[in-house]
C-alpha cells in the first residue's frame, strides 16, 4: 500500500484534470443523446468497425500520440507560469485528501461497528434462498462476503473516500443498476456493491454481471462468485431478476473499463441486452454514475496485440508500468462519487427492432451522462 | 391375474444395474433380464443374466421369446482408460442395438441413462443448465464424444419412433458404491484441488439415481430430463465432508503433469477431467421435478459417506469398468 500512495500522489494530479475542471465534457458530449445512433450501440457493428480500422501501425501511432500528449502536459509543468497553479492545486488536493485519510484512520470512524454489520447481514440472510451449505444457486456465500467486509470497507471509505448520493432511489424488489464503467480494474463495481451493502437502508446485495474472461480466472473468479457476482449471461440475469434481485450491469462492458485516459467520462457504446431484459421482466432501471474511477488508473494505450496473445480483453499500458509492472494497474486514491438516478420503467416489446430499443438505451445513457456531469460540476478536484 | 412385467437391463453387472435389479425385483416384483459381460454376484434366483455382449445377435432371442415392457439401458462405458475405439463402438453400437430391438419388438418404453457431463464444465456456463442447452462436454474432453453421440442418437429416436416412450436421463455426479470418476476422486487419500478454483458441484446418491430411473419407467413420461438431487455446493465443502486433507495445486502445472501420469497409468484421471474441479456445470432439474414430482431422498453428506463406504455387495472387480455416469 505504501508504494501505492507514493506513485499515486506522484501521478494523479499532474496529467491535468484539475486545471481543466470539466475535462472534455462540457463543450459537447461526444455521443449526443438526441440522435439515437442506429447501429452505433450494437456490439456487432463495433467489432466490424474494429476489424476495418486498426492496423498495427495505426495503433502504434495512436500510442505514440498518447505518449506525446502526456509528455506535452508534463513539459508544460516545467514552465514556471504553468507549474505554479498546477502544483499548488495538486499539493492542495493531496494535502486535503491526506488529512481526510489520516483523520478517518485516527478516529477509526471508517469502520461500521460490528453489531451494525451483523444487523445488516442478518437482514440479508433472511431474504436469501440459501442451501444448507450456505450458498445460493449462483455460488453466492454471504458468510464469505462477511469476511471481506473490512477490506471492502477500507477501500470504499478510506482509499476512495466514497461519497454516495440518493441511494434511497434504489427501489425494493427487482431492479437493474446501469452504470458507466471505468478504471481498468472493476473497483467501481466493488464501490457500488459496498454502498448498497453498507449505506443503503435496508441493505441489498448487488449481483453484477461479470465479463466471462474474469469469471474464468483463478482466485478472482472464485472471489467474485462467492461475493454474489455472476457470469454475464442473459439467462443468469433473467433468473436473478425473476428472483427480485438487484442486478448491476455495465452496458459498456470491457470496452468501457479499458478505455484510455484521454477518453475518460466519454461513455463507449452501450449494449442493448440489458434493456431488452428490463422490458421482458418489467424491471425498473436505476441509472448510476461513478465519478472518480475514470481517473484512478491512467491507461495510455491498449496493447491489443499482447491482449490477443494472453487472451485478455485488453492490456492497458500505464506510465508507471515499466517500474511497477502489473501493480501499476492498482488504483490511485481518487475520490469516488456515486450518484443514483431516478428509476426508469420502460414499456415495450423486448423483441423490438434495434432502432426502437436504441432510443430507450439512449435515454438511460443520457440519464447517466447527466449524473456524470453533475458529479464533475460538483467536485473540486480528483482527490477531494 | 396381472401379467408380471418384464424389464431388460443392459449393464446389469454394474453397481447401478444391481441396485436397480434389486429394487425392481423386490419392490415392484418385476421379472428382470440382464445383459452384461460382467458377472452379477449374489444374483436373485429368478433374475436371468445373459453374459454376452449386447452387440451379439444372440441377444435378439431374448426379445423374440419375451414381451419386454421396459428396457433400461445402463450399459454405457464411461471409463476413459478403455481404448477410445472400443469405447466408441461399444457405446454407439450398443445403443443402436438396444434401440433397434425396442423398435422391432415393440417395447413400449426405453430408459437411457446418459449423464449430466454431456454439458461439460465451462467458465461461462449459466448457473442453470437446461435440457435444451448445447452439449459442449467434448469441447476439451474428447472422451465425452461418444456419450454425447449416444445422447443425441437417443434424441433422434424420439421422432423416428413416436410410439415408443423414450426417456433420456442426465444426472449429475453419482456418488455411492459406484466406481465412477467422482466417487474415486473422493476416495483418494489426499484429495487434489486447484488453487484459486472452487466450482459448484451437484451430486446424487446412487439410490436416488435408481429412484429416478424407476420414475422414468412410469408410463406417460417421455423426453430428456436433468435429474437434480441436493443443492449444489462448492467443491471444497464437498471435499471437507470426507474429512480428508486436500492438496491444492496450481492449475498451470497440473494439466501437463496429469497427462503424463495418465499416459504412464499412474493416475486414473485424464487431464481433461481437471476441468470438473475447475469450472461449474450445474443442471436445472425443474422439469423432472414439475412433470414427474421427482424428489431426492439422500443428502450430500449421505452420498459422500456412501462413496467412502464403497459397495457392500459388489465384492468383485469388474474386468471392464462399466459405470453408469462418470
Amino acid at each position: 500500500m505504501g508504494g501505492n500512495v507514493k506513485f499515486s500522489s506522484h501521478r494523479a494530479p499532474p496529467p491535468g484534470c484539475s486545471p481543466r475542471p470539466q475535462p472534455s465534457l462540457a463543450p459537447g458530449p461526444p455521443l449526443p443523446v438526441g440522435s439515437p445512433p442506429q447501429h452505433e450501440d450494437t456490439v456487432a457493428h463495433k467489432s466490424t468497425a474494429d476489424r476495418v480500422k486498426p492496423s498495427a501501425t495505426a495503433r502504434l501511432f495512436e500510442a505514440l500520440h498518447a505518449g506525446q500528449a502526456l509528455a506535452g502536459q508534463l513539459a508544460r509543468l516545467t514552465e514556471p507560469e504553468h507549474r505554479r497553479p498546477l502544483l499548488a492545486q495538486a499539493l492542495r488536493e493531496a494535502g486535503e485528501a491526506g488529512q481526510e485519510v489520516l483523520s478517518l484512520l485516527a478516529s477509526n470512524g471508517w469502520r461500521t461497528p460490528p453489531e451494525e454489520v451483523e444487523r445488516r447481514f442478518a437482514h440479508l440472510l433472511a431474504s436469501k434462498n440459501l442451501s444448507e451449505y450456505g450458498v445460493d444457486a449462483f455460488g453466492f456465500a454471504p458468510s464469505e462476503i462477511r469476511k471481506y467486509v473490512p477490506a471492502f470497507e477500507f477501500l470504499y471509505r478510506v482509499w476512495f473516500r466514497a461519497e454516495v448520493h440518493d441511494i434511497d432511489r434504489v427501489p425494493e424488489g427487482r431492479c437493474l443498476l446501469i452504470s458507466n464503467h471505468s478504471g481498468q480494474l472493476p473497483f467501481d463495481a466493488a464501490a457500488i456493491g459496498a454502498s448498497m451493502l453498507l449505506d443503503r437502508e435496508p441493505p441489498r446485495i448487488v449481483r453484477s454481471m461479470v465479463e466471462k474472461f474474469a469469471t474464468a480466472l483463478p482466485f478472482f473468479g472464485t472471489l467474485c462468485n462467492r461475493c454474489g457476482q455472476v457470469t454475464g449471461l442473459p439467462d443468469n440475469c433473467r433468473r436473478l431478476l425473476d428472483a427480485d434481485e438487484c442486478v448491476l450491469v455495465f452496458p459498456e462492458g470491457a470496452r468501457g473499463i479499458n478505455k484510455t485516459f484521454r477518453e475518460r467520462y466519454r461513455m463507449t457504446p452501450f449494449g442493448h441486452g440489458f434493456l431488452r431484459l428490463a422490458l421482458e421482466t418489467r424491471t425498473p432501471i436505476v441509472p448510476v454514475a461513478v465519478v472518480g474511477a475514470e481517473e484512478q488508473t491512467i491507461n495510455l494505450f491498449d496493447f491489443k496485440a499482447l491482449a490477443k496473445l494472453v487472451q485478455s480483453p485488453s492490456v492497458p499500458i500505464t506510465p508507471l508500468m515499466p517500474l511497477l509492472g502489473p501493480l501499476a494497474l492498482l488504483p490511485a486514491p481518487v475520490k469516488y462519487r456515486i450518484y443514483y438516478g431516478e428509476p426508469m420503467l420502460f414499456d415495450g416489446d423486448p423483441n423490438d427492432d434495434d432502432a426502437v430499443v436504441a432510443v430507450k438505451v439512449a435515454q438511460v445513457k443520457s440519464a447517466i451522462q447527466d449524473l456524470l456531469e453533475r458529479g464533475l460540476r460538483e467536485r473540486r478536484g480528483v482527490l477531494i | 391375474m396381472k401379467r408380471r412385467q418384464i424389464a431388460v437391463i443392459t449393464g446389469i453387472g454394474g453397481r447401478l444395474g444391481q441396485l436397480l435389479t434389486r429394487r425392481l425385483h423386490r419392490e415392484e416384483s418385476w421379472k428382470v433380464i440382464g445383459i452384461d459381460r460382467r458377472p452379477f454376484p449374489r444374483r436373485p434366483a429368478d433374475v436371468e443374466h445373459l453374459r454376452i455382449d449386447i452387440r451379439r445377435k444372440a441377444c435378439e432371442d431374448l426379445f423374440r421369446t419375451h414381451r419386454v415392457d421396459v428396457i433400461f439401458h445402463l450399459g454405457l462405458m464411461h471409463d476413459p482408460r478403455q481404448g477410445t475405439g472400443e469405447h466408441h463402438t461399444w457405446n454407439l453400437l450398443g445403443t443402436k442395438q438396444v434401440l433397434e430391438f425396442a423398435q422391432r419388438y415393440e417395447v413400449p418404453k426405453v430408459v437411457i441413462l446418459s449423464t449430466g457431463d454431456v454439458y461439460g464444465p465451462q467458465s461461462d456456463n449459466p448457473a442453470f443448465i437446461g435440457e435444451d442447452a448445447p452439449l459442449l462436454g467434448a469441447q476439451r474432453f474428447s472422451g465425452m464424444r461418444d456419450l454425447i453421440a449416444v445422447d443425441m442418437f437417443a434424441q433422434s429416436y424420439f421422432w423416428k419412433n413416436p410410439e415408443i416412450e423414450t426417456v433420456v436421463l442426465r444426472p449429475p455426479h453419482i456418488l455411492g458404491g459406484v466406481r465412477n470418476a467422482v466417487s474415486n476422486y473422493l476416495r483418494l487419500p489426499r484429495i487434489p484441488v486447484l488453487l484459486g478454483f472452487d466450482p459448484l458441484l451437484q451430486v446424487l446418491h446412487e439410490e436416488d439415481a435408481v429412484s429416478a430411473i424407476l420414475l422414468a419407467a412410469r408410463p406417460g413420461l417421455r423426453g430428456v430430463f436433468n435429474v437434480v438431487g441436493p443443492d449444489a455446493l462448492p467443491l471444497r465443502q464437498l471435499v471437507a465432508l470426507t474429512g480428508k486433507p486436500t492438496l491444492a495445486l496450481p492449475h498451470v502445472i497440473l494439466p501437463g503433469l496429469a497427462k503424463r501420469l495418465f499416459q504412464l497409468r499412474l493416475a486414473n484421471f485424464p487431464a481433461a477431467e481437471l476441468d470438473y474441479i475447475r469450472y461449474s456445470a450445474t443442471l436445472d432439474g425443474r422439469r423432472l421435478q414439475e412433470l414427474a414430482r421427482w424428489r431426492h431422498a439422500y443428502s450430500v453428506a449421505d452420498s459422500v459417506s456412501a462413496a467412502l463406504r464403497r459397495g457392500i455387495f459388489d465384492g468383485h472387480q469388474a474386468p471392464v469398468a462399466l459405470q453408469a455416469a462418470g
